[in-house]
């Protein structure tokens, strides 16, 4: 590369952007310290009481409870299955690669509102199933299927085959090479896949919300304190948290994915 | 000696299996093994549910006796009803808008990040990202505080004259559905455009500069044609949700600003015709879905789909 170029221009519509993306963020979070229950102009006072609100406030924990336990059965559940598959899809020898490939990206860019439809349609007209947190897991799993297979893919893509060759011909079976070298040399990617898929299902509401029975989920539940003005400075207390947790989880699953992705080239740059 | 028996043995043994065994290359029944639980929630939770969608929308009705009768009224209904069509288009031509205005204001940032941040790439990306991961309901909300009438932006112009009473028509209208659209989906375009701009060879520049190219020449002959996939990557990512969308119109579109979604988030969830709800899912896919077939084989190109290609 040549020499580093600058842009002030550049610079100063990035800055922007920046203040652009973040500002209506830091409003929000800002009148979580409101000291009035109409979230408006202007800002009354400061006061703890909304956060202090939260904390007696059952039903929102409840429901976040449940998002974590979404949250985390089903990112595991979608890491696991996308992996397996992103090792099987960097092989040419895969049988209709293409038309699994092209398959599995269908749930990311699919209309949330026609997923949720499709599903809720499924669950209660033909199995006639309660619509439990499980269905809600199951459904989660899909849409975090293709970003847990592109993450992984990409790890491998660094990766020679030869390694795998050595290890069976000292002798390993494929399962046993895959257990002991593939997984391994793709845990960061596992990792940043799974919180990619953790944050996709905690935040997930257009979809969930179709399939949501008596125990709802975080962002259904928030959903619905909407309705009910007075309840939402507690709402927005809780989101002001999930944010900074959210905003923490991204640095580190983007650290994570970097690691993993990006050895190779720093010499260049010395 | 011991070493030549121990790699010799299972080559004579197994004479057949030999080539698979030892170039390590996995049989086509252990990838099918390795691809069958994707498989599985894919068959169940999309193709599954895709399928009874579509039986459902030629049935009279969801549950009880109607449920056997077939029939093409819902069909017939969305032909006849000038409102179905109206919203499907209107739908159609706000997420068209949203996805021009945010790959517009998108673009910039990509080709900033990928030419002129030199080693803060990584930092300047995370930046941008996080955003898109905070809680997406919590972020139309503010909107909500920024464009209501006692909002930000009104007390923000009375407070400086320009303006003496609150602009009632920023709340609850097309435009702030528009504006809440493109601020969500701006950090999801960046990414995919500045991933084609940074795998662009950097001395494409200079070869272009040394043949005469000026600058802005060598943007739209080399540069812009050579990030075109990224910019379809983004325009997928943010044309097609879009267009189902019905969260952001329930919450600052009014009753003016509504979208096909909401229509068909109404037949279901208020349990007024499941059928009826299911036709209008699949009209509207028909339409997302024709753009999406087209452009699948440069999808493809970009590595989108197909990762590994040599």
């Amino acid at each position: 590369m040549n020499e580093q170029k600058k842009s002030l221009l550049g610079n100063v519509y990035f800055w922007l952007m920046v203040v652009f993306l973040y500002l209506p963020i830091l409003i929000l979070m800002i009148f979580s310290f409101n000291d009035s229950v109409i979230l408006a102009f202007p800002f009354k006072g400061f006061t703890f009481e909304w956060y202090r609100q939260m904390f007696g406030a059952h039903e929102l924990l409840l429901a976040a409870r449940n998002s974590l336990f979404v949250g985390l059965v089903s990112s595991l559940i979608a890491t696991f299955v996308g992996a397996l598959a992103a090792i099987a899809v960097m092989r040419k020898n895969l049988p209709a690669r293409n038309f699994f490939l092209g398959l599995s990206s269908v749930p990311m860019v699919m209309p949330s509102i026609v997923l949720g439809v499709a599903m809720l349609v499924l669950f209660r007209r033909v199995f006639d199933l309660e619509l439990t947190l499980w269905l809600i897991i199951t459904a989660h799993v899909l849409i975090s299927i293709p970003t847990s297979i592109l993450i992984v893919m990409a790890r491998l893509a660094n990766f020679s085959h030869n390694l795998e060759e050595a290890a069976m011909d000292l002798g390993a079976n494929y399962w046993l090479t895959l257990l002991k070298v593939t997984l391994p040399v793709s845990l960061p990617a596992l990792v940043a896949a799974f919180l990619t898929a953790f944050t996709t299902s905690f935040d997930e509401y257009a979809m969930t919300t179709l399939i949501t029975g008596t125990d709802t989920t975080l962002p259904v539940y928030l959903y619905s304190l909407l309705r009910f003005p007075r309840r939402l400075p507690v709402a927005v207390a809780m989101g002001s948290i999930i944010m900074v947790a959210s905003a923490a989880v991204v640095i580190l699953a983007e650290w994570l994915r970097r690691m993993g992705t990006e050895r190779p080239k720093k010499k260049e740059l010395v | 000696m011991s070493t030549q028996n121990l790699t010799n043995t299972p080559a004579v043994h197994n004479r057949r299996g030999i080539k698979e065994q030892l170039t390590g290359i996995p049989r086509r029944r252990q990838l099918i093994a390795l691809i069958s639980p994707a498989s599985l929630w894919l068959f169940f939770l999309l193709i599954l549910p895709l399928a009874t969608l579509v039986m459902l929308s030629f049935v009279k009705t969801a549950f009880g006796e109607g449920s056997t009768v077939l029939t093409l009224e819902h069909y017939r209904a969305f032909l006849q009803n000038t409102i179905y069509q109206r919203l499907l288009w209107r739908s159609l031509g706000i997420a068209l808008l949203v996805t021009v205005l945010t790959l517009l204001f998108s673009y910039p940032v990509a080709y900033f990040m990928a030419y002129f941040a030199g080693e803060r790439q990584n930092l300047l990306l995370t930046i941008l990202i996080i955003p898109a991961w905070t809680s997406f309901l919590l972020r139309v909300l503010a909107w909500r505080l920024i464009l209501g009438s006692n909002g930000l932006l009104n007390t923000f112009l009375m407070g400086i004259g320009i303006i003496q009473e609150p602009i009632t028509g920023l709340f609850f209208s097309t435009p702030a559905v528009i504006i809440t659209l493109v601020y969500i989906w701006i950090p999801f375009a960046v990414l995919p455009i500045y991933v084609s701009l940074q795998r662009i060879e950097g001395n494409l520049f200079e070869a272009s500069a040394d043949l005469g190219a000026r600058p802005w020449q060598t943007f739209w002959k080399v540069i812009f044609p050579l990030s075109l996939p990224g910019i379809l990557a983004a325009f997928l990512f943010v044309f097609i949700p879009t267009v189902g969308e019905y969260v952001t119109p329930a919450l600052v579109g009014g009753p003016n600003g509504l979208m096909i979604g909401n229509i068909i988030w109404d037949q279901f969830s208020r349990g007024l015709d499941w059928p009826m709800g299911a036709t209008l899912s699949l009209m509207m896919m028909l339409i997302v879905i024709v753009p999406l077939f087209l452009s699948s084989g440069l999808a493809e190109r970009l590595g989108l789909t197909g990762g590994g290609d040599e």
